[in-house]
């Protein structure tokens, strides 16, 4: 029978040197917080390692997220590493379409029960029985309620499928909601889940995930959103190369002023750096070459829930979500209104108190003393 | 609720809410008390009420000889958390764009790093102004829950901006909820307690100064 590929024999194929797969597996272990010594053990269990079947769901997304996995990476050693991974269906990657399609998720499902890696990439829409998105004739919660109970782990990736991102933005017309949401109403079975945040994520996120649990075989420590604290534990403004401006109080005010072009702190012209938990800042984009605040655009807050609703992408953070003027000019409307109302009402009861006195002369005194 | 859901709520809803209670229940006080207005003075004016008004107004705001040596804690911590309250809430950079957005003003920022020494001084003249009307009998005896509760509102402000700051006890944006609310919660107050001497203490130091005035006297 024919033995399952390795990550090594397929890094052999590929001519890629031992001492190259070392370099990155450092590079993951140190992005990823483990110590140096993990590196090597990552290397040796990698390399030994069979490919890990992940089927990829696509439900309300735009394809950014796989845009961002797939472009970006090859044919760099993270590409390699998705080499390691039986991709064993995704719409937009498969050859096959449909009823072939459908059955390559089918046979992947029943062949790797309980084994394989769910990726989930899009929101989830159950207004109106989940009829506005759909696959092959089936709502996308009924393929998840499906495919969940027989995944080993869920990787939740991009905002839309860990926090309903676009889709689950204002008035969310599908009631859209993410994947931990359905499995805290438990509409779907609990298992242990991977929030990869971003609209899309960083890719070397996505491989640091796979790879940890490749390796370690356990899931990287959460935040409170159920994202990986290593590439989620700080704010993009914390490890923004621009944060002393910030410190110091130099600001851009327009995209090209002098400011602008001094590369001072966007935080007037509204990033979101501050409350935006990412890794944008340190693992940056496109193979370590910028990443959008670098490029001179401030952070949006992709990675965090409701980025959508958190007002206006170019207000800066402090301002108002919403225009107070109308609710400031009714209130001083009611106010006037209430205001003379409170004041006219106290003038009456002067007036009632001032018509009730009576003088007292001295004949009443007299007729006090008498009895 | 998860802190980003909070602070959509505090930046959204919950400012509008805040903003209206506010302005409603200052224009009530305000329209109230000069809808009462005084009883007329037939008295012949042997001065100006205008400018007696306008000298209080300025004076009563200078501390009063001797208060030092009287009452040093209370002196000193007054005059420092309001000071200090005030810089930090109007010459913080993210509160003038604050500012900038809802009134369309601003002007330039002190840096953080000052504002941050400013804070923390603040925070300590509140405590140690609190430790005072705690620990003095006669200052506990003449304390109400609204005392309290206008402390609470005044620290609480500045105790949220700090940690938000500091990225101390809990993450940057739940803090920064907390920090918005807490402000949304002074506000709401300041009608509503004796906070409101935010606007009347110009009204009583001037009022003060204008009876004396209009009697010729300079006080």
């Amino acid at each position: 029978m024919h033995e399952p590929e390795t990550l090594g024999d397929v890094l052999a194929k590929r001519g890629v040197s031992r001492r190259g797969f070392l370099k990155y597996c450092a590079t993951l272990a140190s992005l990823m917080a483990l110590p140096p010594s993990v590196a090597a053990q990552m290397a040796d269990k990698l390399t030994r390692a069979t490919r890990q079947s992940v089927i990829y769901l696509s439900f309300q997304e735009c394809t950014g997220c796989l845009e961002s996995l797939s472009r970006t990476h090859s044919p760099t050693l993270e590409g390699l590493l998705f080499d390691l991974i039986s991709l064993d269906y995704q719409e937009t990657l498969l050859a096959a379409a449909g009823h072939a399609a459908e059955e390559a998720r089918a046979n992947a499902m029943r062949a790797n029960s309980g084994k394989f890696v769910l990726m989930v990439d899009g929101a989830i829409p159950l207004k109106d029985g989940g009829v506005y998105s759909t696959i092959a004739g089936r709502t996308n919660i009924e393929i998840l309620k499906e495919a969940v109970p027989h995944a080993a782990a869920v990787i939740a990736v991009g905002t839309c499928s860990s926090f309903g991102g676009l889709p689950h933005a204002n008035p969310n017309p599908t009631g859209a909601v993410s994947v931990g949401t359905l499995m805290e109403k438990g509409l779907i079975e609990r298992k242990p889940l991977i929030n990869v945040s971003g609209c899309p994520p960083i890719p070397v996120v996505i491989s640091g995930v796979v790879a940890h649990f490749l390796t370690l075989g356990t899931l990287p420590e959460l935040d409170g959103y159920g994202r990986p604290k290593v590439f989620f534990g700080d704010t993009i403004h914390d490890r923004c190369y621009r944060r002393p401006f910030y410190d110091q109080g130099k600001f851009a005010k327009t995209f090209d002023d002098e400011g602008a072009r001094n590369g001072w702190c966007l935080y007037e012209l509204g990033c979101k750096g501050p409350t935006t938990y990412n890794a944008c800042a340190t693992a940056k984009w496109n193979g370590g070459v910028s990443f959008p605040i670098e490029s001179g655009h401030g952070c949006l807050g992709c990675s965090e829930p409701d980025f959508w609703d958190a007002g206006s992408f170019y207000a800066p953070l402090p301002a108002p979500r919403a225009p107070l003027s109308a609710a400031a000019g009714a209130a001083i409307a009611v106010g006037v209104a209430a205001g003379a109302a409170v004041g006219l009402a106290g003038l009456y009861k002067r007036k009632k108190a001032q018509q009730a006195h009576t003088k007292l002369t001295v004949d009443d005194l007299e007729t006090e003393k008498k009895p | 609720m998860t802190g980003v859901e909070l602070l959509n709520w505090a930046r959204g809803p919950g400012l509008q809410i805040a903003l209206v209670v506010f302005i409603v229940g200052v224009a009530i006080r305000f329209i109230e008390m000069w809808l009462l207005g005084k009883s007329p003075d037939f008295a012949e004016a042997r001065g100006s009420a205008a400018a007696g008004g306008w000298r209080t107004l300025f004076t009563r705001s200078l501390p009063m000889p001797g208060a030092l040596k009287r009452a040093p804690l209370v002196f000193l911590g007054g005059y420092v958390f309001h000071i200090g309250f005030f810089i930090t809430f109007l010459f913080y950079a993210p509160h003038i764009l604050f500012l900038r957005a809802v009134t369309g003003f601003s002007w330039p920022a002190l840096p953080a790093y000052l504002i941050d020494v400013i804070g923390l001084v603040s925070i300590a003249a509140l405590v140690a102004v609190l430790v005072h009307r705690l620990t003095d009998p006669v200052r506990r005896f003449l304390s109400r829950t609204g005392d309290y509760v206008a402390w609470a509102a005044t620290f609480l402000p500045l105790l949220t901006g700090y940690f938000a700051y500091h990225r101390l006890v809990t993450d940057y944006t739940t803090m920064l909820a907390l920090h918005v609310l807490s402000f949304e919660l002074l506000l709401v107050l300041i009608p509503l307690t004796k906070l409101m001497h935010t606007f009347t203490f110009a009204v009583s130091r001037w009022y003060n100064g204008a009876i004396a005035g209009r009697k010729g006297v300079k006080v």
